[in-house]
């Protein structure tokens, strides 16, 4: 089992490749010294770069053609053999057109699979609604046995594809269509699957997001801070299940208040799982889902829909101005708890 | 004769100039699927404006023909040829993939006068046309319903499940046709999932496969006369044809899948276009 633990290497430049041409090198990359890794796609090779390991290692690549449910099915039987599949499509087939196979065949099983998942939320907006994906993070956060991980950019993406690696199991991986601006100077982070990253320190509100909402919410924090004095705590929740509980109770412990971004229907994704982790604790708190509001989104380019729904740092300034002012009840026993 | 030559003539002059439109829309919208969108303008325009019993007047008049783009990344082709039949503005094509707008790279049924399923997930259509065939018999309505299919979207499963029930309920009410480019994302068909040997398939479903050239209207017109009036099996029209047909630099080659070009570029598509 290889780990990611100091790893140094970087095969991709962060500020100019896409996070899907990220994927593409990195596995290429990692299959280099690990021959039972093996990539799949459904006539999506160059849509969604798993092409660079095609081309490195095109006996062990397989292209199934347009068919997702077979793709999955097929990604099942090669792990029931010993191998580790790499298998991309575009997230909205991945999560939905093959979401049996997903559950059954890999999961139930507990298969070493990994799903690819790219263009989800609405990065491909001006596809239409048949190709946007608000609902991937609550299906397969629902399902047993799947770890799901939403970088926040290219260098996060490599990290967590290489990661992903020591999970046992099968690990959903999304990603946008690939123009999402980097977030992280470099991979020198410490990033582990399953702990959230504190990316600005604040006490008055927090905001827990993933994804593309990462650095739209630094961007927010910093003209908070600056225009209002108010201090904003953000979280990059890059691991969706399982979800960092400790983060997220110290958060709502030293802010009391907490908001959640998602390019994701707020029904289900993110803000559900942090709330069923607050609601468990029994912690109260000034509490707000931020996303798409259990609608289908409507047609444009990314960048004008994420202003439309207010997931751009703007957005998120007036979400946390209108947090700011309600109250929440105090609670003298929370020490206790 | 199903198509005479003056009404080949007024085809072919629509056909041309949805093509121009074609190239319109990809400049307008900042990248289209051109190659899949040129390949089915022949077959486009002999339904819209030859066979389909529709009414812009009255788009969503309960007794017309249906039509399904199963392969719905040809609404760069598709809703120019809606707009032309008078079902949309024509002016509001610039707006295509725009924010707000009624078109994106897949056609919408909420949001587009005259569509009659919104597509673009490959492998549904054939499905939702077995549906209306279906609706259409128990409801004792005579309205055919289209489906057209590309390709490389034969390779999903659901398409034959739907072939299968096409057959088992012999729905003559419903005419498939597969647009036979050779081309998919990937590649060529033969090279990344071989179709062939294709018309075998379709037949071993219990249909009756017609094979045409896909640009040739009289080879088209005479195919969607045979399917009209089927009585025994349901038609399935394999049209051959050529990606990115028209524009002498797409022709062919896959790169022109989904693109966009500049305005030198266009006005050179436009030029061999109108030199074709
Ligand atoms: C279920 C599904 N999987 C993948 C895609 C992505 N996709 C869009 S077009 C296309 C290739 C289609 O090939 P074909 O049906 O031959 O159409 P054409 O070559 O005529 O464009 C693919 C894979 C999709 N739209 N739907």
């Amino acid at each position: 089992m290889s780990t990611v633990t100091g790893t140094t290497w970087n095969c991709y430049d962060s500020a100019t490749m896409t996070p899907r041409e990220i994927y593409g090198r990195t596995l290429a990359e990692m299959a280099k010294t690990n021959d039972k890794i093996v990539g799949l796609t459904a006539d999506l090779a160059k849509t969604t770069a798993i092409v660079h390991f095609a081309d490195a290692f095109p006996d062990r690549f397989f292209n199934v053609g347009i068919a997702e449910q077979n793709l999955f099915g097929v990604a099942a039987g090669l792990a029931k053999v010993g191998l580790i599949p790499f298998a991309s499509t575009m997230a909205v087939f991945a999560s939905m057109r093959a979401c049996e196979q997903v559950r059954t065949d890999i999961a139930y099983q507990n298969l070493p699979v990994k799903i690819i998942g790219t263009h989800a939320g609405i990065s491909f907006g001006h596809a239409g609604t048949t190709h946007h994906c608000t609902e991937d993070l609550a299906i397969m956060r629902s399902i047993a046995n799947m770890t799901v991980i939403c970088p926040a950019d290219g260098t996060e993406t490599s990290l967590a594809v290489r990661a992903c690696l020591d999970i046992p199991g099968p690990v959903y991986i999304r990603i946008g269509r690939g123009f999402e601006p980097p977030c992280y100077p470099d991979e020198n982070y410490g990033f582990t699957i399953g702990k959230a990253i504190e990316m600005v320190p604040g006490t008055d509100i927090t905001i827990i997001c993933c994804g593309i909402a990462v650095l739209q919410s630094i961007q927010a924090a910093k003209t908070l801070l600056e225009q209002d004095g108010i201090s904003v705590r953000v979280i990059n929740m890059h691991t969706i299940k399982p979800i960092d509980k400790e983060a997220i109770l110290k958060a709502v412990k030293e802010t009391r208040r907490i908001l959640t971004i998602e390019e994701h229907n707020v029904e289900g994704g993110l803000g559900d799982a942090v709330a069923g982790v607050i609601a468990e604790s029994g912690m109260g708190c000034v509490f707000k889902k931020h996303g798409l509001n259990d609608e289908f989104a409507t047609i444009g380019y990314a960048e004008d829909l994420y202003t439309h729904y207010g997931l751009d740092a703007d957005g998120i300034v007036d979400q946390v101005r209108s947090l700011m002012g309600r109250e929440y009840e105090a609670d003298e026993d929370w020490e206790d708890e | 004769m199903p198509c005479t030559p003056e009404e080949k003539q007024r085809l072919q002059k629509i056909a041309r100039d949805l093509r121009l439109t074609i190239i319109d829309v990809m400049a307008w919208s900042g990248g289209a699927h051109v190659g899949g969108s040129l390949s089915i303008v022949e077959l486009l325009t002999a339904l819209y404006f030859k066979y389909l019993n529709v009414d812009p007047e009255q788009p969503w008049w309960e007794d017309r023909d249906r039509f399904v783009l199963s392969k719905g990344h040809g609404a760069a082709g598709f809703i120019p040829v809606l707009a032309k039949r008078g079902f949309i503005p024509e002016e509001e094509l610039k707006t295509f993939n725009h924010f707000g707008s009624p078109f994106a790279m897949h056609p919408d049924s909420n949001k587009i006068v005259g569509c009659d399923a919104s597509t673009g997930s490959l492998g549904h259509g054939l499905s939702m046309a077995v549906g209306m065939g279906l609706g259409a018999r128990y409801l004792k309505k005579e309205f055919k319903t289209v489906c057209l299919l590309g390709d490389g979207e034969c390779c999903e499963g659901s398409v034959w499940e739907a072939a299968m029930a096409l057959s088992n309920f012999k729905l003559t009410n419903v005419i498939t046709i597969v647009d036979r480019n050779r081309l998919m994302i990937d590649g060529f068909t033969e090279d990344v999932m071989a179709l062939e040997p294709f018309a075998d398939k379709w037949r071993s479903f219990g249909l009756e496969l017609i094979e045409i050239d896909g640009h040739d209207f009289d080879q088209i017109c005479e195919a969607l006369d045979k399917a009209w009036n089927a009585k025994e099996k349901p038609v399935i029209i394999l049209a051959n044809t050529v990606k990115g047909k028209g524009v002498d630099f797409m022709e062919n080659n896959v790169v022109w899948h989904y693109a966009s070009a500049d305005s030198e570029l266009c006005e050179k598509a436009k030029a061999s276009i109108l030199n074709s």
